[in-house]
């Protein structure tokens, strides 16, 4: 009993609620500095998760036995979305601290969505999947409206929370219909009763529709993305950066493992629905960046396009179809990381840069954060040598193998059209004079110094080794 | 594996001299240790590739100097390098002309110039690299990395209109590339080899086959370029600074002709069959059109620009032709090209450094102020319009016998082509060097210092050394064309 009792405690999910609420009362209760100390305790609190996460003390543990899975894939993201978040928190810190938004709520909250996110990736029931998302979503809707006094953050608050609530509406709708027709909420007991099926019938497939758009909602696919371009400008960029890096792991895992895993049979049926998400998001995502002045907002579209070329991983339905999008979602975060890492410490004349034209002339004064900025542009627009080429590949490799010739194509010619809007910032930097005597001030944290560095070599010589990643990634099967 | 990898050696010295550059803080009094490293750095890499062809094994048909190693666990992708007869030539004119560029941007070059130092030692690494590939993805990587320094070189260091000219080069040239990847994915996937060398031969049924060509084709007509897709080219070339014109005209055109050999021909034989008289009709209006368009260009680097699409045409006709005489002329073609077009953009960055104008009605009667300047650029002009004894001359020639074998109606074409580069070389040497001195401005001009004439004179020397001893250049590549060629009929005898 004591013992089990132990177990219990090491599963990284439940040491993490109770992590916390800690981290909650420790807030509440310090009586100064409490977003430091909250932040702090948040921060290490992943970290701790992670390495549980790692060691994986619960594998021969059978807990709540067919509500949650733990396999390599899940390992995988789930370790992906803990340090993601606690990078995101170390990165933003002094953002949060700048800008007057230094709230110890953020860091539980944010804390409580991760929990959300663990549970939603390794969830094996319609029921637990449905309670996970609300618990990541409505964390976030909180987190997104945190800047109160802000018409911006509020308008982008209750933005996603419309859109989120109605999503999720659409979400449950389809769970019912699922159930209705198959008598079962568990992952396993929905496809044990399609296995003697060889048509899916009518009811069942609208079912399958309604948690796919709802799921579409979540990752922000075409035409269901329309929440992302607000909340990523009006959300402060911290929250930004968290928006970026982490909810998009949880949502692309959940995605691929529904669709392979109660319905891995009936492919040819989700796979008609995902393979219009994929060119629509690739398409709108790189053909909407063009016109944005914004920097969030053109991140924004461009991880709706990033969200595309997953998808096509996914389209492809098969095992190398995992791989690459495990491969090319652990590029997208090392990428996003560093490009938010580097606009949250960027400033020109005492405000954050937020408007790609005030970016003129930073290769003159910061040549080196400029250099990096490129790097990482080039890398997000798939040029070799850097890593963002690597995850286009693997993405292709799938869809070659499964002989979606005509998805790998458009693929292509999505990524060119993207490859302007990428270097239109490259432009910015280098290749227009700066207009004004304003003067840029890039101030980072020794910690979020040592952490750009390391993602810069990675991006950068990731073409020495790559089997850095694809050895670790080798083995990931559902 | 004991020796020197000599190979990569030669790949990866450049990378180091821009290493040290980026190390070296840049102000007023290090901006010439900058420049010195780049041009010994440049220099020693010249050297070393005379080394490997000192080295070279004539009567070895296959790659050379090879190296490899694994380079993913889950993929059969490797670093494995090696050349042949035909990339040698490719790789001595990338290490020839990037000293040359160095030096002929020692003082138009003003502001940034670590900077531009750096993009062009790391150019220089990817020009070698992708010559020396054998790994396909390889390959592909460093022909795609390529639009990286260029980027910034028309970008950064351009004329007026730079920022329209690098958008343009870099989407143009991508869009090309990115079709190649997929068929270089979709070659994996069905023969799950990455080598070029065992990749030549006829592995492909003739329907895939057609759809891997026209991938290919895609990306390789962009690059070379061909007539339709050369409408990045002339803007290209002319907002570049003078040494990316000759970087560009020198050895990145050249990448298509290379690929076309090696992958078109080598590894799609039926299909580059089927595919020929597209190549012929395409090639054919290059050649006939684009010089009628240079005929009428007012702009010097525009009509230089404008002959290079006309003379990678002959390289397009020569290399489908696919016969001894038409491969080895389409090679000779592209080296000759390489030194000539380079050389002729380099005597217009000498002009243009004095004058600030590329206008040809501004000049006339030139020979009269600068006397070693006419007659140098009189080689050159010579040279591009195939005068006997100039490298120019000994790849048409070749292209022509070749074209014979061919049709009658393609010996025409390229004819034409070839007495209309006359017409434009030699009205453009006559408006800017003869005549009377009609312009004020001009009665200043200085002839070439010894900076410039280092840089103008090796180049003179090759285009006639080329021209006089073609076979040196010739025998190296005898064999692997022969072994394209026999393996293309084989394919093509069914």
């Amino acid at each position: 009993m004591l013992n089990n009792l132990m177990h219990i405690l090491f599963v990284p999910e439940v040491s993490l609620a109770i992590l916390a609420i800690a981290c909650l009362m420790y807030g509440l209760f310090s009586k100064n500095n409490s977003f430091n100390k909250s932040t702090n305790f948040a921060t290490l609190s992943l970290l701790f998760v992670t390495v549980l996460i790692f060691f994986d003390f619960s594998t021969n543990f059978a807990l709540f036995d067919s509500f949650f899975s733990n396999t390599k894939f899940t390992k995988f993201f789930k370790i992906l979305t803990t340090s993601g978040a606690a990078i995101s928190l170390i990165i933003s810190k002094s953002y949060f601290i700048d800008s007057k938004i230094n709230k110890f709520e953020i860091p539980t909250l944010l804390l409580f969505s991760t929990l959300g996110m663990l549970l939603m990736i390794s969830s094996k029931n319609l029921m637990i999947m449905y309670l996970a998302i609300e618990l990541q979503s409505l964390s976030l809707y909180v987190v997104a409206s945190i800047k109160r006094n802000s018409i911006e953050s509020a308008e982008s608050g209750v933005k996603y929370f419309i859109l989120g609530a109605l999503s999720s509406g659409i979400l449950l709708y389809g769970f019912s219909l699922v159930y209705g027709f198959t008598g079962h909420t568990s992952f396993e007991g929905i496809a044990n009763s399609l296995v003697e099926i060889d048509n899916l019938p009518i009811g069942l497939i609208f079912g399958l529709v309604f948690v796919l758009v709802g799921l579409a909602f979540k990752v922000s696919a075409v035409p269901f993305h329309m929440w992302t371009p607000d909340v990523y400008e009006g959300a402060p960029t911290s929250i930004t950066a968290f928006f970026a890096i982490v909810p998009k792991l949880a949502a692309i895992a959940l995605i691929f493992r529904f669709c392979l895993e109660p319905f891995g049979k009936f492919y040819f049926e989700w796979t008609q629905v995902i393979f219009f998400l994929s060119i629509a998001s690739m398409f709108l995502g790189a053909i909407a960046a063009i016109a944005q002045k914004n920097l969030k907002r053109l991140l924004a579209y461009s991880s709706i396009g990033h969200v595309g070329y997953v998808l096509i991983a996914l389209v492809s339905a098969s095992d190398q179809g995992l791989k690459s999008a495990s491969i090319y979602m652990f590029i997208y975060l090392v990428m996003n990381i560093a490009v938010f890492s580097i606009i949250l410490s960027l400033k020109k004349s005492d405000v954050y840069v937020e408007q790609i034209s005030s970016l003129s002339g930073l290769s003159k004064s910061n040549p080196v954060i400029s250099a990096s900025l490129a790097i990482i542009m080039l890398s997000m627009a798939g040029i070799p040598p850097f890593i963002g080429f690597f995850g286009k590949l693997y993405v292709f490799i799938a869809a070659i193998e499964s002989q979606l010739y005509i998805l790998a194509v458009l693929g292509v010619l999505a990524s060119v059209i993207s490859a302007f809007y990428y270097l239109r910032i490259i432009k910015g930097m280098y290749f227009d004079e700066p207009d004004d005597n304003q003067t840029f001030d890039f101030t980072i944290s020794s910690e979020s110094k040592v952490i750009l560095s390391i993602l810069m070599i990675l991006i950068t010589f990731f073409i020495l080794y790559p089997s850095l990643l694809t050895d670790i990634v080798s083995s990931i099967s559902l | 594996m004991t020796e020197m990898p000599l190979l990569s050696l030669t790949i990866f010295l450049p990378l180091l001299g821009a290493l040290v550059i980026l190390l070296i803080k840049e102000d007023e009094n290090s901006v010439n240790n900058i420049k010195k490293v780049a041009l010994w750095t440049s220099i020693g890499v010249f050297l070393l590739s005379l080394l490997i062809w000192l080295q070279f094994d004539n009567n070895n048909g296959s790659y050379q100097f090879e190296e490899k190693f694994r380079w993913f666990n889950d993929f059969n992708f490797s670093y494995h390098i090696g050349i042949d007869g035909i990339s040698l030539f490719m790789v001595i004119l990338s290490t020839f002309l990037t000293p040359l560029c160095i030096l002929a941007s020692w003082e138009s070059i003003k502001k940034r110039v670590k900077e531009y130092m750096i993009a062009f030692l790391f150019l220089e690494t990817v020009m070698i690299g992708m010559f020396s590939s054998i790994d396909i993805l390889l390959f592909y990587i460093f022909f795609e990395a390529v639009l990286i320094p260029m980027y910034l070189i028309i970008g950064i260091w351009g004329g007026a209109r730079r920022i329209y000219a690098s958008f343009k080069f870099f989407l143009y040239t991508l869009l090309g590339s990115v079709l190649m990847l997929i068929a270089i994915v979709a070659i994996y996937r069905l023969t799950d080899s990455m080598s070029i060398e065992t990749l030549q031969g006829n592995y492909f049924t003739k329907n895939i086959q057609i759809y891997l060509w026209l991938a290919f084709f895609a990306s390789f007509a962009v690059k070379i370029p061909m007539w339709p897709f050369h409408t990045w080219l002339p803007d290209a070339h002319v907002e570049a600074p003078t040494a990316g014109s000759v970087i560009l005209a020198g050895v990145l055109l050249k990448m298509g002709g290379y690929g076309f050999i090696r992958f078109s021909l080598g590894m799609l034989p039926e299909a580059s069959y089927y595919f020929s008289p597209l190549i012929m009709t395409l090639s054919i209006v290059a050649v006939v059109y684009t010089s009628l368009v240079a005929l009428a260009q007012t702009d010097i680097k525009k009509l230089i620009a404008y002959s290079s699409v006309a003379h990678m045409g002959l390289v397009t006709i020569g290399i489908f032709l696919v016969n001894s005489q038409g491969l080895e002329g389409a090679m000779i073609q592209m080296i000759s090209h390489g030194v000539v077009s380079g050389a002729l953009f380099l005597c217009v960055g000498v002009i243009y450094d004095r004058m600030h104008t590329r206008d040809i009605n501004f000049y006339g009667g030139l020979v009269n102020r600068m006397p070693i300047y006419a007659t140098v650029f009189m080689i050159f002009m010579l040279g591009s319009v195939g005068l006997p004894g100039t490298s120019g001359f000994v790849g048409e020639f070749l292209v022509i016998v070749g074209a014979f074998q061919y049709s009658s109606i393609v010996v025409i074409g390229a004819a034409t082509g070839i007495v209309l580069s006359a017409v434009y070389m030699l009205f453009l040497y006559k408006r800017i060097i003869f005549g009377v001195m009609t312009n004020e401005k001009l009665t200043e001009i200085l002839d070439l210092d010894n900076r410039e004439k280092i840089i103008l004179i090796p180049l003179a020397i090759a285009v006639i050394f080329i021209g006089i001893f073609p076979n040196i250049f010739i025998e190296p590549m005898r064999l692997p064309i022969e072994s394209i060629i026999s393996n293309y009929e084989s394919a093509n005898a069914k």
